[in-house]
């Protein structure tokens, strides 16, 4: 076979390239960038219309866009990124080939054959159901076939991912181990194509009802396994994003993990436990016993949790570590002072770390107990707690990695250099607001998806609070500066894809990406004399947050009216 | 680096530094305090969710609902024709949902236990109670019954925060929370 012909090696890394693997992943992502922009846009719209002030669109364009910005960045940017994410981390970083090259264009173009329809269908009007797609309301049938090409697109790639794995151990194109970062991705396509079943197992039944071949959906099983499939495949995002910044780490700085034991546990404890999540938007559903609520609300004891906080210390860890080897000792931050803050794929990276786990986890453990979610549920709180989630921490993350990809897979020179040096902290920061306003406004009552909280057509006059509006109008604010924050990611991928500097073996040699610090940095984890004070300071000061901000909303809720 | 196999081939028996062993221990045991408050709460706490429901038609639940507001009905809100009813402290109480309203309105007691008896009639709606903060999630075909008690006086909104199509936000309804009849 003829398989030499297609490979070249890579001049930062010593990694044989796949062209397939190669053009797979330039594909996947770009496609991925074009439906970022789309979705954010869609979702600017959504902000400038929730501003009260502004009030952009009519309520019927309002829900339909909204319908849209849910589907093209929380699907289809999120799972085409994820799938370069899986070919990356299986044939470029085992150093093998792509398995069924075929399959996996197949997969990638049914992938947007299904992403196309259901734009069509939602743009057209008919399919104004949200994100999710609540039975009894109901959308035309090709909005469903749309969601269900995609999704079955989705778990070839994933099958192609799976047997790449079967190729290179089979093939021993690597010793021992796969890569940690390999490891995080075989988890997030295990939960993957749980999620992705889930999706197929209600959908299916959905669309035939769409076309009267079935009488009734009942709007209950319908939430329980469509969250199987909705926030399964945020768990997914976790698991890729927690790869990715493991990635970054090791390839920024060669911070190398302090154990492989504690983050391959750790991965392991999401396989077992993230799937239980779907209770999570259960919680004030009648019919639904309390004990079934508890026990997977929880993850059964927090064990998924477990795993987030785990990474939580391993990942700052991991790079404290290898900054004090460095030489950078000096106090508790010198590592983290000199961290290398104007690489983007750096600061995003750690952007992300941050505002993941503030934001997002935190919340999202809050929210998600029984009953604190009375007085969360269904506000703006919710979306809030997602943008943190997965604009701050999943988008920010891929945002992040794009930086290393460009010039490692595409082989081009980031352009617009000083652009790219802001970007993660422009959209960053523009998420994180959008983040904490809409949670305040939750907290405040304000209802999601909503177009008028004025209530001005309503019956019955609805006085929200003056503040509510006033985070509104701030979340608008931030949503502005995050979509500034992401075209600029747009520019500079794309001016940099189609005109920067081609990376060959010299500019890669007066440039390289990879750290390369020699093998001290890479061999020695946690062995030896290094100690992590700064990263133990981080833990302590997330911990503390999360203690206080758990039972402060227990004091919240215990002022409600007394029901039973 | 963690993108390169593991350079320790057995690395399942590294040796666990002292700050990650005791962060897992503190993480696991959170997760353990955060797990039993749940289920304390149901013990001791005041807001708890009951566990009751039942499969019912619309009709049967509006049947009862009106049954209800002719039995009880105090006066109509302003012009608009809703009524509002005001059944005795202790009873069974009906609030309907559908698009896009939520009926009718109810004048409960400050300090009195209600049964309240929720259900769409059509899709799923949000029943949203504001500026109090509960939010309950409201199927057709389910009867959601838990048992409140109003806390404080004053006018409540109920809003719909789960979307029902394109009137979703002119859903609204009322709840009036007064003081003791003397």
């Amino acid at each position: 076979m003829a398989i030499a012909a297609v490979f070249r090696t890579c001049p930062d890394t010593g990694l044989k390239v796949h062209s397939h693997a190669e053009n797979l992943i330039k594909a996947n992502a770009v496609v991925a960038v074009i439906f970022l922009a789309v979705g954010g846009f869609f979702g600017l719209l959504v902000a400038l219309t929730r501003w009260p002030a502004v009030h952009l669109l009519p309520a019927d364009a309002f829900y339909l866009v909204l319908t849209a910005h849910g589907a093209n960045v929380l699907l289809f940017w999120i799972l085409f990124f994820e799938v370069a994410v899986l070919y990356f981390a299986s044939a470029i970083l085992l150093n093998s080939r792509l398995a069924m090259p075929k399959v996996a264009w197949g997969s990638f173009v049914l992938m947007i054959i299904g992403a196309v329809i259901a734009n069509v269908a939602v743009l057209q009007g008919e399919s104004s159901v949200m994100f999710t797609s609540y039975p009894p309301l109901k959308a035309v049938p090709h909005f469903y076939l749309g969601l269900i090409l995609f999704a079955v697109g989705m778990l070839g790639a994933v099958l192609v991912f799976f047997a790449t794995l079967v190729i290179a151990k089979d093939e021993k194109t690597y010793e021992g181990s796969v890569p940690l970062v390999t490891f995080g991705a075989i988890t997030a396509a295990i939960i993957a194509v749980f999620t992705l079943a889930s999706g197929a197992v209600i959908l299916i039944p959905t669309w035939l009802w769409s076309m009267d071949l079935i009488s009734e959906v009942d709007p209950i099983i319908y939430k329980v396994i469509w969250w199987g499939f909705g926030h399964s495949s945020q768990q997914v995002n976790v698991a890729v994003q927690v790869a990715i910044w493991y990635a970054i780490a090791a390839m920024v700085l060669g911070a190398k993990p302090l154990s492989e034991k504690v983050s391959r546990a750790a991965f392991l404890l999401y396989i077992v436990f993230l799937q239980l999540a779907s209770a999570h938007h259960l919680l004030v559903e009648p019919g639904i016993s309390s004990n079934w609520k508890v026990f997977n609300t929880s993850y059964a004891f927090y064990l998924a949790v477990l795993g987030s906080m785990i990474h939580g210390m391993s990942i700052p860890g991991a790079i404290e570590a290898a900054q004090r080897r460095r030489g950078l000792t000096q106090g508790i931050f010198e590592w983290l002072r000199k961290a290398p803050w104007d690489n983007p794929a750096f600061s995003g990276m750690f952007l992300s770390l941050i505002l993941f786990g503030f934001l997002g986890g935190i919340t999202g453990v809050v929210m998600g107990t029984e009953q604190i979610n009375l007085i969360i549920h269904n506000t703006m709180y919710v979306p809030g707690h997602f943008h943190a989630t997965v604009v701050a921490g999943t988008t920010l993350a891929f945002m992040a990695i794009t930086y290393l990809l460009i010039p490692l897979i595409f082989r081009r020179e980031l352009v617009f250099k000083r652009l790219a040096k802001w970007q993660p902290y422009l959209f960053g920061i523009g998420a994180a607001g959008i983040s904490l306003f809409m949670m305040g406004a939750g907290t405040l009552g304000v209802p999601r998806r909503h177009w008028d909280i004025t209530f001005t057509d309503a019956p019955l006059t609805v006085e929200m609070p003056g503040t509510a509006f006033l985070m509104m109008g701030l979340n608008g604010v931030f949503a502005i500066l995050a979509a500034i924050g992401g075209l600029a990611y747009i520019v500079v991928v794309v001016g940099s894809v189609f005109f920067g500097k081609h990376r060959d073996e010299a500019v890669a040699k007066a440039n390289p990406v990879i750290f390369d610090g020699g093998e001290a940095v890479t061999q020695y984890g946690s062995e030896g004399t290094i100690r992590i004070p700064g990263t133990i300071v981080l833990v302590a000061i997330f911990f503390t947050s999360f203690v206080l901000y758990y039972f402060v909303n227990w004091k919240y809720l215990s002022e409600v009216w007394p029901l039973r | 680096m963690a993108i390169h196999p593991p350079a320790d081939r057995i690395w399942w028996n590294e040796k666990l530094t002292a700050p990650e062993v005791i962060w897992i221990s503190v993480a696991f045991v959170w997760g353990l305090i955060m797990f039993f408050a749940m289920i304390y709460w149901h013990a001791v706490g005041d807001q708890n969710l009951s566990n009751e429901a039942y499969k019912i038609s619309p009709e049967v639940f509006a049947e009862r609902t009106e049954a209800m507001v002719e039995k009880y009905k105090v006066r109509e809100e302003g012009d608009t024709g809703i009524p509002v009813v005001r059944p005795p402290a202790g009873s069974d109480i009906y609030m309907l949902g559908r698009l896009w309203e939520w009926w009718p309105i109810l004048e409960l007691e400050k300090g009195q236990q209600y049964r309240l008896h929720l259900s769409s009639m059509d899709w799923q709606h949000g029943f949203s109670l504001q500026p109090a903060n509960i939010n309950l999630q409201i199927h057709a075909g389910y009867e959601m019954v838990i048992t409140i008690t109003p806390s404080e006086t004053g006018e409540y909104s109920v809003v719909c925060n789960e979307y029902c199509g394109i009137g979703h936000h002119t859903m609204v309804g009322r709840i009036y929370v007064v003081d003791k009849k003397k």
